[in-house]
């Protein structure tokens, strides 16, 4: 750390490591849902990067407001993934994402 | 240090080593609960960051609406009366290794460049006034826009989750 005062770094280390880890999750995991909780990482990790921005950054309040955005696109998101995720469970009786390889049964 | 710095690092470790749980632990229930515990520490750094109302936001939408959107779909979708609930990693190595170099440069890049700061001493006592204001003029197309997205979200999901 160059400077041992809480400052931008230390929230943008933060969020990096977030987005590394929900970029794993993403990767690695085979269970959908998983998967999702990944993406609900990353997206959080961005929301961290918009919000340090605001406060420390040239941004002003805007960033607050993209990351309201982005809170509401991952809310849509989840929902409807988590449909299609139990639409697939019933077709499928798996969610696991590498086992889901063709479109009709 | 003082009671800003210790607050901080209470929420970074909360919130890396929960995010940590939820990727590597095996059992799926023990990831979902976990998020829960990283939901809320992004929260708090949010109050830190000065932003009440996102972290309020953060605490309504996700803890309390997609943490249980999740954990439903948890349950729904694995067996949890057997013992099959836990999660297998695919192509650990490689991808451990890809991410491992995504970090470092992200880290790196994050703690290395000289990033524009302003002076972060101008306090403001909340900021639900300007969300407020910019939601209504600059921002009022995408405000618009957002309450259909969220409006064809629920209608989708409806038409998608029925059985037939």
């Amino acid at each position: 750390m160059p400077n041992f005062q809480i400052g931008l770094t230390h929230f943008l280390v933060i969020s990096s490591l977030l987005f590394g880890l929900g970029l794993f999750a993403v990767v690695t995991r085979r269970n959908a849902i998983m998967i999702l909780m990944g993406i609900e990482l990353i997206l959080n990790a961005a929301n961290i990067n918009f919000i340090a921005f605001n406060k420390y950054g040239q941004l002003g309040v805007d960033g607050q407001v993209i990351s309201i955005f982005v809170i509401i696109l991952a809310a849509a998101e989840a929902v409807i993934a988590l449909a299609i995720v139990l639409n697939i469970y019933n077709n499928f009786k798996t969610v696991n994402a590498d086992e889901i390889d063709n479109l009709k049964e | 240090m003082n009671y800003y710095e210790i607050i901080f690092y209470v929420f970074a470790v909360l919130t890396v080593v929960s995010a940590g749980v939820v990727v590597f632990s095996r059992n799926i229930i023990y990831s979902a609960f976990a998020l829960l515990f990283t939901f809320t520490g992004v929260a708090g750094i949010y109050v830190l960051l000065n932003a009440d109302f996102i972290a309020i936001t953060q605490l309504l939408i996700y803890v309390g609406g997609i943490m249980i959107l999740l954990i439903f779909g948890v349950m729904l979708t694995t067996n949890v009366t057997n013992v099959e609930i836990t999660t297998q990693t695919l192509k650990a190595l490689p991808a451990t290794i890809v991410v491992a170099i995504v970090s470092a440069l992200l880290v790196s890049t994050m703690v290395s460049t000289k990033w524009a700061v302003k002076d972060p001493i101008s306090v403001e006592s909340t900021t639900i006034n300007q969300i407020g204001e910019l939601l209504l003029t600059k921002y009022l197309l995408p405000f618009e826009i957002a309450s259909i997205v969220l409006l064809i979200a629920m209608m989708g999901a409806a038409f998608l989750a029925r059985k037939n």
